[in-house]
């Protein structure tokens, strides 16, 4: 039978995409104000946080009246609770490319110390476990879940790369340790985006499947 | 353990046994009542049964025992039974509906009510008087088939009213209110929804409170209905008898041959009650509409 | 026609007792259009007695009396000259105990209309054909209208009543307890069927199940003791009561 409930899941499903689909932009637009050295719109991705903000409040105050309202059960309790964590997994995200966006401010204000390879690169593969881990959740796909999980490690491999490179700029030049470190801060902050698109995707195996892999070795 | 089971085996035994003990009392005392009945009417049988021929229903009453029939007397029950239910059954039926659907709770309602109750107890020679003063002599109907009828009339009306009101009280209150909830006025509502649920209760009771009539004489003695008439009614003011009357008026005679005249017209009594107790019981098969509340 | 969301009922300071016992206590509130109100409340607390305020069904009892104003479209169903049997009209009713009428399917619908000048016939049927598939019960009974109504299920029966309600083509459907005496299914049918409704017409619900005012309404009002306590959007009372016994009852904390 065909609930009025579904048509109010189908809702908030929507809302998750929409604020999905808003932080996609601001990581994107974060990375591209660093690497084009556009401070403009590093301001207008900081302005923008607060938007993801609202929606993060939205959508935990859609997700309580219907778990108040409709009493939900097994895969629909599971699918809103999911929403509200994934919420805020997106609205930390959201936070994270704002500090990139601060951090490429401050470095748009001095020279650039080399070219930025590694980060873009580190940035789209981000924004690619971003995306999947959304999809993952829109699909009910596990294999693609299972895939982000997987793919953390490459930005883990990479946050070291550019550690140990930045280091070595450090020990050369000392005048280069301010932005060295800020670089450094991005890749942080990038790595840790790449951690939340994970957390999402082990959400999505709870939500398809009803089993817990967080915190446990797998 | 074993103890307390124990004295819960004696505890059921003893019920077990007083149980037995009162359905056969209840047994006994059936068999007490329809042994009573079975014997009068046996008695009845034995003494009338040979009586009964068709020249005993289709002769006027005679001096002599062995030529009198009871014609005029199963002609003037019938006559009189028809015209009761005539009278009785729409007022008796719309009084019913009054008092049950209509009348607010007041205190003469509430008078009302208790003086019906009341007149369905009065003895009926207490009709018969009222008969004979309203209908034979302020009206001037005199001894007639109009005055018999008017009587018994009075006399089953309270109980048709009883009965009716009850029939109608036995439909569920929510229908009326399903009713009135579609915009339905109370006489709607009344007569689409309760009487026909009520119908069979009304009738039911109706020709049990005829039964009741049909049997009396004393109302019909006190209003001077004759005795030996040897010709049918031909209307409503002729004088006219009646079986109960009839049989009275034989066994009080001492010749032994009226004596058994009586029990055959006790006879064919009994047999136009059955008949009329197999119509109420009939009508109602018919009418029951399965109700499922 | 005024917009789904403005005011249909507005009722000021309504009191009601039967004989001595006051049984609603100065209640205001406004339903609005085309939405779903419930109300909501331990028994005996008044709710029902509300509800049969709006169509004056509570004339029917005998020493009940109303004070008050309730107005339907800005108009008092207790000013003198309004006809109760008017109003019953425009405003339907369905009750906590599926009561069909024992005649044919067919004839529990049509006897709204027929009471109110139809003539049997084309147009007759075609007006207990869309009834029924109003009420989301047509494809269960189209082959057996003439069947005794009273044999359908307690879930059927329910649907049926309001189909009858729908009949006389209402403005707004006041339902007292209707899914009290059903299982969950045929509850979970009646809920989606409000839910369609709503479309149409004005709904106020009365229910005991308080997860059902939850699930189904858009407005819900909380009655305590014949007082109206709260009233607001059901989102708000069901998450963030703003009186502390609507909070208690709807917790379970309740006495």
């Amino acid at each position: 039978m065909e609930r009025h409930f579904d048509e109010e899941l189908k809702a908030l499903k929507e809302q998750i995409l929409q604020m999905g689909a808003l932080v996609e932009a601001q990581i994107a637009n974060a990375i591209k104000s660093l690497v084009e050295r556009d401070s403009d719109l590093a301001r207008l991705t900081i302005q923008n946080d607060h938007k993801v903000n609202a929606m993060d409040v939205e959508i935990d105050d859609a997700s309580v009246r219907l778990i108040a309202r409709h009493q939900p059960m097994a895969k629909d309790l599971r699918f809103i609770t999911t929403a509200m964590k994934i919420s805020s997994e997106l609205e930390r995200m959201s936070d994270l490319a704002e500090n990139i966006a601060e951090r490429a401010l401050e470095l748009n204000e001095e020279p650039q110390l080399k070219p930025y390879i590694d980060i873009p690169r580190m940035a789209e593969h981000a924004q690619r476990m971003v995306k999947e881990a959304l999809d993952a959740f829109v699909n009910r796909n596990v294999e693609l879940a299972w895939k982000v999980i997987h793919d953390d490690d490459f930005i883990d491999g990479l946050t070291h790369q550019i550690f140990r490179e930045l280091v070595s700029f450090m020990l050369e030049d000392q005048h280069t340790i301010t932005r060295a470190i800020r670089i450094t801060f991005i890749s942080k902050y990038l790595e840790r985006i790449a951690d939340h698109a994970t957390n999402i995707a082990e959400l999505v195996v709870y939500l398809v499947e009803g089993k817990i892999i967080r915190h446990t070795d797998t | 353990m074993s103890l307390q089971t124990a004295a819960l085996e004696r505890v059921i035994v003893r019920r077990r046994y007083a149980d037995r003990l009162f359905r056969i009392c209840a047994v006994l005392m059936l068999l007490i009542a329809i042994g009573t009945l079975a014997t009068l009417l046996v008695d009845v049988f034995m003494a009338g049964a040979g009586r009964l021929s068709w020249q005993f229903v289709s002769s006027f009453p005679s001096r002599k025992p062995e030529q009198a029939g009871a014609l005029s007397a199963i002609v003037g029950t019938l006559y009189m039974m028809t015209l009761t239910a005539l009278f009785a059954f729409p007022i008796g039926v719309a009084s019913a509906i009054y008092l049950e659907e209509y009348a607010r709770r007041t205190w003469y309602a509430r008078v009302i009510e208790v003086n019906i109750a009341n007149l369905a107890g009065v003895p009926s020679i207490i009709y018969g008087l009222l008969g004979l003063e309203l209908f034979v002599r302020a009206m001037r109907f005199d001894r007639s088939l109009l005055s018999g009828s008017l009587t018994m009339a009075l006399l089953v009306l309270p109980i048709i009213i009883i009965s009716s009101r009850e029939a109608l009280r036995s439909v569920p209150g929510s229908l009326r209110e399903g009713s009135y909830a579609l915009g339905a006025s109370r006489w709607q509502t009344i007569w689409h929804q309760v009487l026909p649920l009520a119908f069979p209760g009304i009738l039911t009771g109706s020709i049990l409170a005829f039964s009741r009539a049909i049997g009396e004489a004393s109302p019909l003695i006190t209003i001077g209905a004759l005795t030996y008439i040897a010709f049918l009614p031909d209307s409503l003011l002729s004088p006219f008898t009646a079986l109960p009357i009839q049989i009275f008026n034989w066994v009080s005679r001492p010749q032994a041959g009226f004596h058994v005249n009586a029990a055959a017209a006790i006879l064919v009594l009994l047999v136009i009650l059955l008949l009329m107790n197999a119509a109420a019981v009939y009508l109602r098969q018919r009418y029951q509409k399965r109700l499922s509340f | 026609m005024p917009t789904a969301g403005e005011t249909a009922f507005d009722i000021q300071n309504l009191n009601c007792w039967y004989g001595d016992r006051q049984a609603l206590f100065n209640i205001s509130l406004s339903i609005p259009d085309r939405r779903i109100t419930a109300l909501i409340g331990p028994s005996g607390c008044g709710k029902s007695t509300f509800i049969r305020c709006l169509n004056r069904i509570n004339d029917l009892i005998a020493g009940c009396r109303v004070e008050g104003q309730v107005l339907y479209k800005k108009e008092n169903l207790y000013a003198p000259g309004i006809e109760a049997i008017s109003i019953r009209y425009r405003i339907g009713m369905v009750f906590q105990k599926p009561n069909p009428f024992p005649k044919s399917i067919y004839d529990n619908i049509a006897y709204g209309p027929l009471i109110w000048g139809v003539k049997r016939g084309p147009q007759l049927d075609a007006i207990v054909e869309e009834s029924l598939k109003k009420a989301a019960i047509w494809d269960e009974v189209k082959d057996k209208l003439q069947q005794n109504a009273q044999a359908l299920s307690g879930g059927q029966q329910q649907r049926l009543c309001i189909a009858r309600a729908l009949a006389v083509e209402p403005e707004a459907l006041l339902l007292d307890e209707p899914c009290s005496a059903l299982d969950p299914i045929a509850t979970a049918k009646i809920e989606e069927l409000l839910l369609a409704l709503k479309k149409t017409y004005t709904i106020v619900i009365v229910t005991h199940n308080m997860q059902q005012a939850a699930r189904v309404s858009d407005v819900t009002g909380f009655f305590l003791l014949g007082e109206l306590v709260e009233f607001g959007e059901t989102g708000q009372i069901f998450t963030n009561p703003k009186d502390r016994r609507t909070e208690d009852y709807i917790t379970g904390r309740f006495g």
